[in-house]
Formats: structure tokens, sequence, C-alpha cells
């Protein structure tokens, strides 16, 4: 009696989702490595990989295959424990944020009508939000474990880089919130159906989290955590194998999902920009895949902008990248989320 | 003020930055505008093992030793050019022709062994302008692969060109490959 009161419908379609959004990160994130390769070699006019299979799209698989097959290295200097904590960490917390995100309108199986969204808890954005500062956990313990001065020095500023720029990333949210009065992830893309994408209302809070953003991501100009010409590499210098591939995988999936939050937040989520869609009458099915698609794009045009972005503009020092953190974006943010709030308390009085 | 080269020279502007600077925005806009343009330029690429660029024709690739037209070795093992080779990559040994040997050997001495180190070897062509007999060219081949480093140690059957006679059409293949015409005018 016990198991039939359990929804089985509903923990089996919640599984296939978890596993499609799985996939699909994964996915994204491996050809994102191939994107980011072309994008570099097309900006420096070049043409990239282009040998393996018809224009090197099997580059990801011959990359990933010759990760599993490097050598191993633990230094016998670290902490065994930690050290390989750290990937699985930075990987874990990548994967889940996406489990609060809506892929598209609802989708309707068997008479039933599914979400296209793994858990639509109340506090969508700060679920993303909590699991996004964890993510500090697996570059930082990376750091420590290696028992290796850049790579602790490297963590170190990695830390105080994503903790200085949640905080203006944070603020500029708040406006959004003040905006949709919910944290709801479906609730903040309904409003943005009903009353236009949030970019138009608050493109001063969008260039704030989009720079931000790029500092969570740890993207040029903001890579100073692995530095690659100073600190050789950083955090994972010490890493080989898959769990260096882990921490590489982890940026992607991690620009990957901040492209869809950003879509989500400011582009109006799955919404499709200049159409009504509910008046076009196809099956919600239908609707329900282009309107992912939509998704896809707003995402993978913030993926490439990021490419753009690393391929033009050379590193901050650290205290420049300090010294915006702080002085800039936070002051800006601050300024942004008091005028929200004085203009929406003037058109509702 | 140093030595002028170009007209291109531009003072270091030192005047501090403007407002629109300082913001830093507008800059990085107006990069991303300068890597976009490259992004949709031609590129100037050539796929190397499916297409080939071609070279000069005073290109110095792999040695070759040349035959006559009735397919006969020219090298007299003179050793001039094992002399002229700054790199010391050239050795042989002479022997002397036999009877009956007149359809191989152009002339009574000619060279038993004949070897290149292609390790050593720094292709200046030297030995091709050292060779009174007309008999080593610098082909138009490049890039030796090999396994071992002995590999790289060319014998006289990895040098020699096709015979004329028995072999014409790799003979003629591999003439394409040393531009001979143009070179023989140089020595002669």
């Amino acid at each position: 009696m016990y198991l039939l009161a359990i929804d089985w419908f509903f923990i089996i379609e919640k599984l296939i989702l978890i596993a499609l959004v799985v996939t699909l990160s994964m996915i994204v994130a491996m050809y994102a490595t191939y994107g980011e390769r072309k994008v570099a070699a097309f900006i420096q006019d070049r043409i990239g990989p282009d040998r393996a299979g018809p224009f090197g799209i099997l580059q990801p698989l011959a990359d990933g295959g010759k990760l599993f097959f490097k050598e191993e290295i633990i230094p016998l200097a670290s902490s065994k424990f930690l050290f390989v904590l750290g990937p699985i960490l930075a990987m874990v917390t990548a994967l889940l944020t996406s489990a609060v995100i809506p892929w598209g309108s609802p989708a309707v199986v068997a008479g039933r009508t599914v979400p296209l969204q793994v858990a639509d808890i109340n506090i969508g954005i700060l679920y993303v939000f909590g699991v996004v500062s964890l993510g500090v956990y697996g570059m930082m313990i990376g750091g420590w474990a290696s028992n290796n001065k850049f790579s602790l020095l490297a963590a170190i500023r990695g830390a105080s880089q994503m903790i200085s720029y949640e905080l203006a990333m944070g603020l500029t949210l708040i406006a959004v919130l003040m905006l949709t009065g919910s944290l709801q992830m479906s609730v903040i893309v309904q409003t943005q159906l009903d009353s236009g994408w949030n970019i138009i209302y608050q493109p001063l809070g969008f260039l704030i989290f989009f720079i931000c953003a790029l500092a969570e991501c740890n993207r040029t100009p903001f890579d100073l955590p692995e530095a690659e010409s100073e600190l050789n590499f950083g955090y994972h210098q010490e890493y080989s194998s898959m769990k260096l591939g882990f921490y590489l995988f982890a940026e992607y999936i991690n620009m990957f999902i901040s492209g869809v939050i950003m879509a989500t937040l400011y582009l109006g989520g799955y919404d499709i920009p200049f159409v009504n869609e509910a008046s076009w009458n196809i099956s919600p099915n239908l609707l329900a895949f282009i309107s992912f698609l939509v998704l896809l794009l707003k995402a993978f045009f913030f993926v490439f902008v990021f490419m753009w972005i690393r391929w033009t503009v050379p590193r901050f020092r650290f205290d420049q990248l300090m010294h915006l953190g702080w002085k800039r974006l936070v002051p800006l943010a601050l300024v942004n989320m008091l005028i929200t709030a004085l203009v929406i308390l003037w058109l509702n009085k | 003020m140093g030595i002028q080269y170009t007209n291109r020279a531009k003072p270091v502007d030192r005047s501090p930055m403007t407002w629109v600077e300082r913001l830093y925005l507008w800059n990085i806009l107006k990069g991303m505008g300068i890597t976009l343009k490259h992004f949709f330029k031609r590129k100037p690429t050539v796929k190397y093992p499916e297409q080939t660029r071609t070279f000069a024709k005073v290109f110095r690739g792999l040695h070759i030793l040349n035959r006559d037209e009735e397919g006969r070795e020219r090298c007299t093992a003179c050793g001039l050019c094992a002399v002229a080779c700054p790199a010391e990559a050239i050795t042989m040994e002479a022997a002397e022709r036999q009877e009956g040997e007149e359809h191989l050997y152009r002339e009574e001495k000619y060279a038993a062994k004949y070897e290149i180190n292609m390790l050593r070897c720094i292709f200046c062509g030297y030995c091709e302008e050292a060779c009174p007999k007309d008999a080593i060219y610098l082909s138009q081949t490049f890039t030796p692969a090999n396994y071992s480093r002995k590999g790289f140690i060319y014998k006289k059957e990895d040098l020699l060109i096709p015979n004329p006679v028995t072999e014409p059409e790799a003979y003629q293949k591999a003439l394409g490959t040393i531009n001979r015409e143009n070179k023989k005018a140089e020595v002669k």
C-alpha cells in the first residue's frame, strides 16, 4: 500500500530529466572546449583543430581520451584525500546548479504536464548562488591539498576574487528580485514572459551581472586563479590526467550554466523573442522543444561572448581586480538597486 | 631621439586617462570589434599534408644523387662535397669500376658507400655547389621522419634518383622534386 502512495511517474520523470540535464551539460561543456579552440583560432586568423573527424568535431573525444590515458600523479607531499576531493567538488558543484533552471515551456507526456525543470523550488536563485559559492571549495581544496605555494597562492586569489564578485552579483540580483517579486526561477521567467525581458528594465544590472559572471567563471580578464603565465596554471598545477580534466571541464560547465542563468534572469529564459507563441496553436511538446532550443541559443551566445572576450582582453592585475570589484561594481550595484527600488515605489504609490 | 627606422613611429601618449577610458568598457568594445573583424577574415593557413605551397626554385631540401640519361650514377666519389660540408654530414667510400659495370657507373671510379646524416646536415647546399660532376642536388622534399636516429643516416640507396631507363615514371616524378632544369643552368 505504501509503495502505491508514491507517485512513481513523478520519480521516473524527474530521474529522466536529471539524466538529460547532466548529459546536456556534459556534452555542451565538451563541445565548448572545441568551440573555445575554434573561436580562439578564428580570432587569431587560424582555422583551429580540423584533423579529428570532419571539421575536427571529434577533437573533444580525442582530448578526453588523451586525458584518461595520462599518468595519474598524486604528489607525495599532498594531502591525498583532499587532493582527490578537490576536482570532485568542482565537478559536482558545477553540475548541481542546473537543477533549478527551467529549460523550456512545459511538455505533455501521457496526459501529464511535465515542467522541463528538475526542481522548481521556491528559493531557486538562492540555491544557485549557494551552490556557486560552494564552487570556491573545489578550487581552494585543490590548491591547498597540492602543497605547492603557487597552487595555494592561486587558490587564495581565486577565493578572494569569487567572494568579492559574488557580492556585486548578489546586489544586482536584488534589483531583479524586486521586479519579479519571487526567488522561484519559473516565476522569474513567467514575469518576463508577461511584462518583457528584465534586460530592458535592468541594463546596468545586466552589465554588472555579466562582468561578475565572467569573474565567477574565472574567465579572462578575471582568470587570475589560473593565470598560465604567472602561476603555471594556478590551483590545478599539480593535477594530471582526468583530475585535471575535471577541473577544466567544470570550468566549461560553469560557463554554460552561467550563460543559461543570465539568459533566464535577464533575457526571458526560454521566451521566444518578438512573437507570441501562445497564439501559435502548435502542440505543447513542439513548443517545449522550440523554447528549449531558444534558451540554448541564448546560452550559446553568452558562451561565445565569454570566449570572444577571453581572446580580446588581457588579464587584470590583482589590485585592479579588487579595485574594480569593490570600488566600482559594488557601489554601482547598490545605486542600481536603490534606483530600482525608488522607481518601483514611485510607480506603485 | 634615436634612429628612425620607419615613418610609423608614434610618441607614447602619457596624458592621464579620460573618463571614457577609465570606464574601460568602450575600449574593450573597440578591441572586441577588432577581434570580430579578424574572426571573419580569410585564413592564410595551408592545410599541410593535403595542400602544399610551392617553394622557391632555390629551395634546399633533402639530397638526391643524380644519374645521367642512360641511368648511370654520376658520382665519382671525389669527396669534394664532403670537404665542402660545414656540418661534416657526408661520408663516402670509393671503389673502382670493374669490367662489365659500365652501364652502372659513368666513370671509372664510383662511390661504393655514400651516406648523409640528415640530422647533421644543415641544408646549406655547399655540396651541390662543390660537385664537379653534377651528381648531387638538394630536392624540394623536406621533413624527413623516422623512428630512430639511425634511420636518418641516408644510404646511397635512399639518395639515388630512380633509374630513367628502367623506371622512367618514378624518375620523372623525382625530377619534379629537384627542378633540375633550372639548377643545371646555374651549374654550367
